[in-house]
């Protein structure tokens, strides 16, 4: 029987207020602008709009804020606020080629055309705490070298030239939209690849890590990893051309994975691929090797029945608000369900005496 | 500078600068109010191969009228429906007979400001790029 319950609206409208309160903090501090979140904190913004899968810093921002720096509940958020906007349309798929390139490194090849450009990045620092952010200084700031904006090159290109790598077939398929129909299995790559760049960074991470170790090993070369803006474009009907309508921050990483080959044809290395919004390289990396885990049919591979070539267990899994969601609503009253499992141990017991 | 070319440095200028360049409007009619929407951006498996969906940008498009008939749109990112506003007014600008002025004094700036943002961030990449020198070994 379903029993109507209401009250507590006093309580949650208290709770809320304390809640806006703690939020402020000690009002001696001085309070924190959404323009200091979107500039340093960048990280976390690039992660909210990564998961929220919805590029805009100033409402990423914004969720941080809102949820105290709960990076999940600012997804959520950003999550929920996507839905209130119509879809003006799909953009041309990006070029990332045309990368302007403020990092890009490869670990296969020392001298790959074009450099290795190390960017602002945390690799080589020491992870000790720097004590002297904690009081203010002068703005720092960075070094350059007298240089020209230009595209470097796909190291993946070098290969595929000679045959040493698989080549992705082109195609313009349109792709399946998570956003518009379910989930349905078995998904194809493109499916795939939306969900695991709007997926939990720490799942993927963790499932990523998983091939590292053992479970469907496809032993990994970082053939190249890139961050830039790149141009998003996309055809305007009224106008009967396609215009850049903006430019996003994109991380992309392109692995190189264990060959195969057959008495038809000749060994080649194998790909998996991660691109997400914003300086996202963990998740990048993360997404290429579950990535590439996840294509064992169609590279003929044997399922070894680990968690990172479970289609199904990573689709279902890798979104944190789906997660959170039904997670956190078990703390919700269950008074009814509960009452109903309490008097059933009741009678069992009394069965049994 | 192509309509593609003028429409694209719109939607990529930063709304105040553009704000700052253009700061009356000339009298318009709107054929379609500033309207704050979602572009689903899309990568390429592998780079180059099948079209996924990575994830929405949020764009404002706007299309009018000025009082001589001239037509202009604009999609330009985030939710400024100002920044909205004024592309699609130098776009429809840009087609009438005004067309070398606002080209010299509000494109030129907006090209030159995104050329002088694109080779300071060049400049601090290129300061680190790596430099690899060979190690002589002892026993060699």
């Amino acid at each position: 029987m379903y029993v109507a319950v209401k009250g507590g609206e006093r309580a949650i409208e208290n709770a809320h207020a304390w809640l806006a309160e703690e939020r402020r903090g000690d009002p001696a501090v001085a309070e924190l602008g959404t323009d200091q979140i979107e500039q340093q904190l960048a990280l976390a913004v690039n992660r909210v709009m990564a998961e929220g899968s919805l590029h805009d810093p100033a409402l990423a921002a914004l969720a941080i804020k809102q949820s105290r720096g709960d990076l999940i509940e600012a997804i959520f958020l950003i999550r929920a606020y996507r839905t209130t906007l119509p879809r003006l349309g799909a953009s041309i798929p990006v070029d990332t080629a045309k990368m302007d390139c403020i990092r890009r490194v490869s670990a296969t090849f020392k001298d790959a055309p074009g450099g290795q450009i190390l960017g602002p990045t945390f690799d080589y620092t020491h992870r000790l705490l720097d004590f002297a952010l904690m009081a203010n200084g002068d703005a720092p700031e960075a070094p350059r070298k007298a240089a020209e904006p230009a595209h470097v090159p796909h190291i993946t290109g070098f290969l595929g030239r000679d045959g040493l790598i698989e080549q992705e077939a082109p195609s313009d398929t349109e792709p399946r939209d998570l956003t518009r129909e379910p989930l349905e299995l078995p998904a194809d790559r493109a499916l795939r690849l939306q969900s695991l760049a709007r997926g939990d960074e720490g799942f993927i991470l963790g499932l990523a890590y998983s091939t590292q170790r053992g479970y469907a090993r496809n032993h990994a070369f970082v053939g190249e990893l890139r961050i830039g803006t790149c141009a998003v474009e996309m055809d305007i009907p009224q106008l009967g051309f396609a215009i850049e309508i903006g430019e996003v921050e994109l991380t992309e990483c392109e692995t190189v994975n264990q060959f195969k080959g057959s008495k038809t044809e000749p060994p080649q290395f194998t790909r998996g691929y991660g691109l997400t919004f914003g300086q996202t390289e963990r998740k990048a990396i993360s997404m290429a090797l579950v990535d590439r885990a996840l294509r064992w049919k169609e590279l003929g591979e044997d399922y070894v029945g680990a968690p990172a070539q479970d289609e199904e267990f990573v689709l279902s899994h890798a979104d944190n608000i789906q997660a959170t969601g039904f997670l956190e609503h078990i703390k919700l009253p269950h008074y009814v369900d509960f009452q109903s499992e309490l008097e059933l141990v009741r009678r069992m017991r009394e069965a049994a005496e | 500078m192509n309509r593609q070319t003028w429409m694209g440095l719109l939607a990529r200028a930063e709304p105040s600068r553009l704000a700052t360049l253009l700061p009356d409007l000339p009298p318009h009619s709107f054929a379609r109010t500033p309207e704050i929407g979602a572009v689903m951006v899309r990568g390429r498996a592998g780079g180059t191969g099948a079209p996924f969906n990575l994830g929405e940008m949020t764009v404002t498009r706007c299309a009018l009228r000025l009082e001589d008939g001239e037509v202009g749109h604009a999609y330009v990112q985030g939710r400024d429906r100002a920044h909205a506003t004024r592309a699609a007014i130098v776009d429809a600008l840009m087609q009438g007979p005004e067309a070398a002025a606002i080209h010299d004094a509000i494109l030129a700036p907006l090209a030159e400001a995104e050329t002088a943002r694109r080779k300071i961030r060049a400049e601090k990449a290129a300061a680190t790029k790596v430099e690899f020198f060979t190690m002589v070994r002892g026993e060699d």
